[in-house]
């Protein structure tokens, strides 16, 4: 208890502090916004949730971090895990996904349950246990004294998330598939009866959702590290971002993985390490403790 | 018909008692069959029957285990020391203490269980479908965090519970004898459960949850019974678990929401929701694949296991019992007439 009030105060005597944990919030969340960014996609348009969404993270960091121990440049890994794990979406789409849409969406996320599962296991076998990450040779900037150590490598994954983020809206807002996905998004029949071609809408938006992660992921690989079953905790994450900024709502979703990146980080600066995934857990618990709140001043329930 | 069910039921009984004995070297795989057997039950008696599909039923076991540890070391020694000592050798347990502690704390796991089911259900009942299984899968996973960051309770390091004061095989069949009653009484609760009035209510909660709210049934009040129950006997199985472990740490043995808190559901999707038969069912196919892949496998058996995670919720979601009913419907009591077949077809 002595230790958590004397994080608290710490916060208080240096302002500084509060800077650098916000700084690194915002960091870990524009990835994180990345992946729920995905979810929502998949869940708007097809109503299937996917709990495998994680794993799609890491299996693309450890595309970058595989072309990076065969010599090719880490930056080049971006693009190249866009993609690969385009492709790996598309196949899962064809195998699995296709087959859930229609049902009950107990039947998407176990199935996708299972999907992360395997995906984890083949990970490990194929890469080993161990955590692996790609170093950067960048300098670290130093503001407030060395107080801020902002390592230029952060910085590069940062930007990166920003364009692939940039780049994805754009794409809904002009092209003709981000319409034809918004059209299916609204109403499915009524995009039918208009002539689009459904199903190619659907494995489209599942491969493009797997390509952001797998891009998210190859940023993750050059700034922290990765382990074969580190896929939950971006899943986890994914879902507290999701549910607290609702379907279809991107402001909202950066904001809140933003947010949650942020609240994230001084969890762990205020209770210890240790707390860091309970923190998140927790989080998903409250949102959905206050939407139930909401929700019951009309008499209804979160469907 | 009713002769041929007392035989089967008769059969299945003995072969309970005589199982143990006859296959000696798979005491403990038996006696994980019946833990097996009661989660999917009880995970049934929401998922099937009352259409709440809850991923963290696993924190039932889980905190029954600690419930259980807690009151058997707590009625002998202070729990602080014990733990820190990470049950270090010093610390003795007479017959007396050991059996008097395991059956006061399994009894308390299951109430303890049932206790927290309520609170929980309170916070998360107004949720419904998927959102339901997430909350309920955040409450098992922050509540494994939790417990493990508690040093009180031994935090990552976990419990070192004493070992079964008489030899080892009479253990094994001591504790497939204590998962057997209790799965027995698990089968037989909820046999007698469904052909009840309350058995009505719940079926009609997941058929159309506000028409049974309109139709006068206190809908929230059905729910959290129908949990606190599942939850009492998810409760004792693992009150019974971490004296047959005898050692056990959070987030791999009690919370383990990966393994045991999906393969229930897994269980129950393989053998039929809904249906009295389908989670024992289930259990065994499962089990018995889980156990071949182990020994055949090693290496493949966890992608093994979520390919038929996949296949069975993705191509196979009747399960036996479902596919059992479609293609023998006399076999279930379900008459069809002749004459309405023939104009059918």
């Amino acid at each position: 208890m002595d230790q958590i009030l004397g994080n608290i105060g710490l916060l208080f005597e240096f302002p500084v502090v509060n800077l650098k944990i916000i700084l690194d919030g915002i960091m870990v969340g524009a990835l994180f916004a990345l992946a729920a960014y995905g979810l929502a996609l998949v869940w708007g348009v097809m109503n299937v949730k996917n709990l495998a969404q994680g794993d799609f993270v890491i299996s693309g960091g450890y595309v970058s971090w595989w072309l990076v121990q065969h010599g090719f440049p880490a930056l080049l890994g971006v693009p190249i895990a866009f993609v690969v794990m385009w492709g790996v979406g598309w196949i899962i789409y064809k195998l699995v996904i296709s087959r859930v849409i229609e049902r009950d969406l107990f039947t998407s996320l176990l199935a996708t349950f299972g999907l992360a599962i395997m995906m984890a296991q083949i990970l490990n076998l194929m890469f080993g246990s161990d955590t692996q990450s790609v170093d950067l040779d960048y300098d670290v900037l130093y503001f407030f004294d060395g107080f801020i150590d902002v390592p230029i490598a952060k910085l590069i994954g940062v930007l990166m998330a920003a364009a692939l983020a940039a780049g994805v809206i754009i794409f809904m807002k002009s092209s003709r598939m981000g319409q034809a996905i918004r059209a299916t998004a609204q109403d499915a029949r009524a995009a039918r009866v208009m002539g689009i071609d459904t199903e190619k809408v659907y494995a489209f938006t599942f491969s493009l959702n797997s390509a952001i992660c797998g891009a998210a992921g190859a940023i993750i690989v050059m700034v922290w590290v990765i382990q074969p079953f580190y896929g939950i905790s971006y899943s986890i994450r994914a879902f507290v971002i999701v549910t607290a900024a609702g379907l279809g709502n991107l402001p909202g979703v950066i904001a809140a993985g933003l947010g949650i990146g942020a609240l994230e980080q001084y969890g762990a600066h205020i209770f210890g390490i240790g707390y860091q995934q309970a923190i998140a857990v927790l989080l998903l618990l409250l949102v959905l403790l206050y939407r139930l709140i909401q929700q019951r001043r009309n008499r209804q329930v979160l469907k | 018909m009713a002769k041929n069910k007392t035989i089967l039921y008769a059969l299945i009984l003995a072969f309970t008692f005589i199982s143990p004995f006859a296959f000696p070297d798979f005491g403990t795989q038996l006696a994980t069959l019946w833990l097996m057997i009661i989660v999917s039950i009880t995970w049934d008696m929401t998922g099937g029957q009352m259409g709440y599909n809850s991923l963290g039923n696993i924190f039932f076991y889980g905190t029954g285990m600690y419930v259980a540890a807690l009151i058997a070391i707590g009625l002998v020694y202070d729990v602080g020391d014990y733990t820190n000592a990470a049950g270090g050798g010093i610390y003795k347990f007479t017959d007396l203490q050991y059996f008097g502690g395991m059956f006061l704390g399994v009894l308390g796991a299951g109430l303890f269980c049932s206790l927290s089911a309520v609170v929980i259900g309170l916070l998360t009942f107004g949720l419904r479908g998927p959102y339901f299984a997430i909350g309920t899968l955040g409450v098992a996973i922050a509540a494994g965090e939790l417990v493990s960051n508690w040093d009180w309770v031994g935090g990552g390091q976990g419990i070192a519970l004493p070992v079964y004061p008489g030899d080892l095989d009479t253990g094994k069949v001591y504790f497939y004898f204590l998962f057997a009653a209790v799965g027995v009484s698990t089968f037989l609760f909820v046999k007698w459960l469904y052909g009840t009035r309350f058995g009505a209510a719940i079926n009609a909660i997941r058929d159309d949850e506000e028409k049974a709210d309109a139709m006068g049934i206190h809908t929230l009040r059905y729910k959290l019974y129908t949990w606190a129950m599942a939850a009492f006997f998810v409760g004792l199985a693992g009150g019974i678990s971490a004296f047959q472990l005898i050692h056990f740490e959070p987030l791999e043995s009690a919370y383990q929401t990966i393994n045991l808190g999906i393969f229930m559901v897994v269980c129950v999707l393989l053998g039929g929701k809904g249906t009295l038969w389908g989670p024992v069912v289930g259990a065994i196919l499962f089990h018995l694949f889980k156990e071949i892949t182990w020994n055949y496998l090693l290496g493949w058996q966890w992608v093994a296991l979520g390919a038929l995670i996949v296949v069975t919720v993705v191509y196979f979601q009747d399960g036996v019992m479902g596919w059992l009913e479609h293609k023998r419907p006399e076999w279930f009591g379900i008459k069809i007439e002749k004459k309405v077949a023939e104009q059918a077809e």
